[in-house]
């Protein structure tokens, strides 16, 4: 078969010496087109826009192209410019227009703009904000989707630099996605089936004027493109190879791939940042403004994306599209997504058009949607984001409740019932796929540091000790901080296990944060995103020190895996039970919650819960089908004994009392 | 970039030398496929290669793509170490037969 050669592919006319012709408008971007590259770019109020050429990693432009009036449709600049070679091009745009502040336009036709639709940036030096054009073919062979359903997800919460960064992970190219690859056996073995990956677009690594570290990357500069700084090879400007072969190489493990995203602000800050892409391309759309021009300041960190706006919509749906069908990644959590909610006044809407076209959209049908349903100024929408039955939610009610229950507060077993449950008081209409349960995060204490320390330690962090949160609901078992007290010690293991065993027992989708199954601490930081050091980076050393929590967190895995109806179910396949079988005890000073979760055959599940510091001797159902209890874990008990491998757990002893050990969890199985 | 063909032992060794890169890449494709015998063995030798670009791989790709699709055999040689973990990172060398050295080629395509 002949390819003919397209009818267009040849320049009509030069600017600046370089040959173009009028391009295409779609995509937005630049795109490799026979003969040169298309580039596309939309402003609503600028009043002229010049392209921006470099030779890579030279200081002063090699041209510039003003888009002639004729090659401008509505609002898109489009030009195609041939004979280009793209392997040494960087560019960027010039764009004029009113300097009106107090009307919301903040053009600067001084400033070189990176494009907002750049599959690549520069990412390193001091034109890291320059904008490259990639090559988009990537041969994905038979790659599919695990496509696992919502329930059977167990998320594994990651920061890509910091679970391969510390030398002690062995891996070829620390700190990268393909050193993160080379972890992949750890994941399988651990029994993971999701990873979420915190940010990977590229931010800015040095947003922070306390430190001058912004270590977490939620300060994003471009939103399409993956992080070149976690690539092994960035410096060869192959990140989008990388990243994909990453996603490739976790679906052939049959782990899903959830990206981290941050529409709520970007790393311009607020009239004293700098103008790196959207202020000076079209301040007025992108940002949520005051009637004066000031920037609304809902996300914490200076300004407020626009994201209900016509125009940011389109921006946020292509952006997700193009991650979803070209990268093939398997859904997104989105960073206080209370902010998605917002109108252009800041004000929350009943129908925010944006989630609605998330929700609806063809690309992202089957795509995991994950609100983090709060935001910085104190929109709390955990039960009642809008959901159009398709978002799910991190349940923060989830982790501060399982965190009082955990250090012994009174009044917490109902609620605690209704969490482990999939929290039908919030989502009884969308069943238990829409929480994600979580006790730790990112954001807050490690589980480690969760048990050992009851206030926060951030001075590190250059803020005096005030940033972070102090409602952390961490108890430190008796001494603050790295003790050597063995009993303190033992309670802690104990505390780190009942933690990890709730979770794993409760309905919803479990989320856990990498490095908390072998014992991960940060010295008592809740709030280290400003620190890209030992500090944060995983050490891999704990993988042996910690052996006995890894093989129990893995056995409390595959224990999940093995029992459906742990992860879903009709409300009546469960019941509850205190220390008398069947006579739960709601009362305020009630610290014992036992449940039966009986899903037919062998899959019946009796979780008890004791949070009392003394132990407690519970009656036990009968159990169901003249089948006969087994243990399969009891955190009271010495490692290994502290679970079993899921099919082999031994019969108890005793069929009718369970003795349930002071601040301790214990499950059984029926066979 | 030069390429130089000789015949050792019935197998066509073809040596790059110089750069792979956007650049050079259109032509180097171009020449390969003249090189190319009907059928039989090819090692391409890159001990040479100084450089190889995100389009110098795609080249390469493309090339042993198109030999699959004949009767031709092909194996990589002559790897430097930056250019196997370029090709490590990026999932592309999963793609090829790689050997240490022409003679291993020989063995590793006739088998």
């Amino acid at each position: 078969m002949t390819i003919l050669e397209p009818i267009d592919a040849y320049p009509t006319r030069r600017i600046a010496g370089y040959p173009v012709r009028a391009g295409r408008s779609l995509p937005f971007g630049a795109t490799r087109v026979p003969g040169g590259v298309n580039f596309s770019v939309y402003s609503n109020h600028a009043t002229s826009v010049t392209l921006v050429l470099y030779r890579e990693g030279e200081a002063e432009p090699m041209a510039e192209l003003p888009f002639p009036e004729s090659f401008r449709v509505g609002s898109v600049h489009a030009m195609t410019v041939f004979g280009l070679d793209v392997e040494r091009l960087e560019y960027g745009y010039r764009v004029d227009g009113p300097r009106l502040p107090w009307q919301g336009h903040r053009f600067d036709p001084d400033a070189v703009l990176s494009d907002p639709y750049a599959r690549m940036l520069t990412g390193h030096g001091p034109y890291r904000h320059r904008s490259r054009v990639a090559l988009d073919d990537f041969d994905w062979e038979e790659d599919r989707a695990p496509h696992l359903p919502h329930e059977d997800l167990v998320i594994y919460e990651l920061h890509v630099r910091g679970f391969t960064r510390h030398p002690s992970s062995g891996v070829s190219a620390p700190g990268t996605y393909a050193g993160l690859v080379e972890k992949i056996p750890y994941l399988r073995e651990l029994g993971v089936n999701c990873v979420e990956l915190m940010p990977v677009s590229e931010f800015d690594e040095t947003d922070n004027v306390f430190t001058g570290v912004n270590y977490w990357g939620y300060s994003p500069v471009g939103f399409f493109a993956p992080k070149a700084s976690y690539a092994a090879t960035g410096r060869e400007h192959m990140q989008v190879d990388e990243f994909k072969h990453l996603v490739k190489e976790l679906h052939k493990a049959g782990i899903e791939v959830l990206l981290d995203v941050v529409f709520n602000h970007t790393a311009e800050g607020d009239e004293r940042g700098p103008s790196i892409s959207f202020k000076g391309l079209d301040n007025a759309t992108y940002y949520m403004l005051t009637p004066d021009g000031h920037y609304y300041n809902f996300s914490g960190t200076g300004n407020t994306l626009n994201c209900n706006h016509p125009v940011v919509r389109g921006f946020v749906l292509d952006c997700l599209r193009y991650w979803a069908a070209e990268c093939h990644v398997d859904g997104f959590r989105f960073d206080l997504a209370a902010i998605l909610g917002r109108g252009a006044d800041g004000g929350p809407l009943h129908n925010p058009p944006l989630l609605e076209s998330l929700a609806y959209d063809p690309i992202l049908r089957d795509r995991k949607l994950i609100a983090e349903a709060w935001d910085a100024a104190g929109l709390y929408q955990v039960g009642s984001f809008p959901h159009y039955s398709r978002w799910s939610e991190w349940n923060g009610r989830y982790r501060d409740t399982v965190r009082r229950h955990l250090k012994g507060d009174l009044g917490v077993t109902g609620e605690l019932a209704t969490r482990m449950v999939g929290s039908p008081d919030m989502y009884s209409r969308r069943g238990t796929a829409a929480t994600v349960n979580f006790v730790t995060s990112h954001d807050g204490f490690t589980l480690r540091d969760l048990v050992s320390y009851d206030h926060k330690h951030n001075e590190a962090n250059g803020e005096g000790n005030r940033d972070g949160d102090d409602n952390g609901n961490s108890w430190n078992c008796g001494q603050e901080g790295e003790t050597d007290d063995p009993a303190v010690l033992a309670l802690r293991a104990r505390q780190q296990r009942n933690a990890l065993l709730i979770l794993l027992a409760s309905r919803g989708v479990p989320m856990l944060l990498a490095g908390d199954e072998i014992g991960r601490t940060q010295l008592g930081n809740n709030n280290a995103y400003c620190h890209d050091g030992p500090l944060t980076w995983l050490d891999w050393r704990l993988r042996e020190e910690n052996a006995d929590l890894f093989r129990f967190t893995r056995r409390a895995i595959a224990f999940r895996r093995a029992h459906p109806v742990l992860r879903g179910g009709s409300p009546g396949s469960v019941h509850w039970h205190g220390v008398r079988a069947w006579s739960p005890d709601w009362s305020a000073h009630s610290r014992v919650l036992a449940a039966t979760f009986d899903g037919g055959g062998d899959d019946c599940v009796y979780v008890a819960t004791n949070s009392h510091w003394e132990s407690h001797t519970l009656e036990l159902p009968e159990p169901p089908r003249g089948q006969t209890w087994h243990l399969f874990a009891d955190t009271a008990a010495a490692p290994p004994m502290d679970a079993f491998e899921p099919g082999s757990e031994p019969p108890l002893a005793n069929q009718s009392q369970l003795t349930v050990g002071p601040r301790s969890v214990a499950i059984l199985v029926t066979h | 970039m030069r390429l130089r063909k000789e015949l050792r032992g019935g197998v066509t060794v073809i040596s790059l030398d110089g750069r792979l890169d956007s650049e050079t890449a259109p032509g180097v494709q171009q020449d390969l496929q003249g090189l190319f015998p009907e059928d039989g063995l090819v090692v391409l030798d890159l001990s040479e290669t100084r450089y190889m670009s995100s389009a110098g791989l795609r080249v390469l790709l493309l090339v042993y793509r198109q030999a699959q699709r004949g009767e031709v055999r092909l194996a990589l040689t002559g790897l430097a170490p930056d250019v196997r973990a370029i090709m490590e990172a990026t999932g592309f060398l999963g793609f090829f037969t790689v050997v240490e050295s022409v003679e291993e080629g020989v063995e590793a395509l006739t088998v």
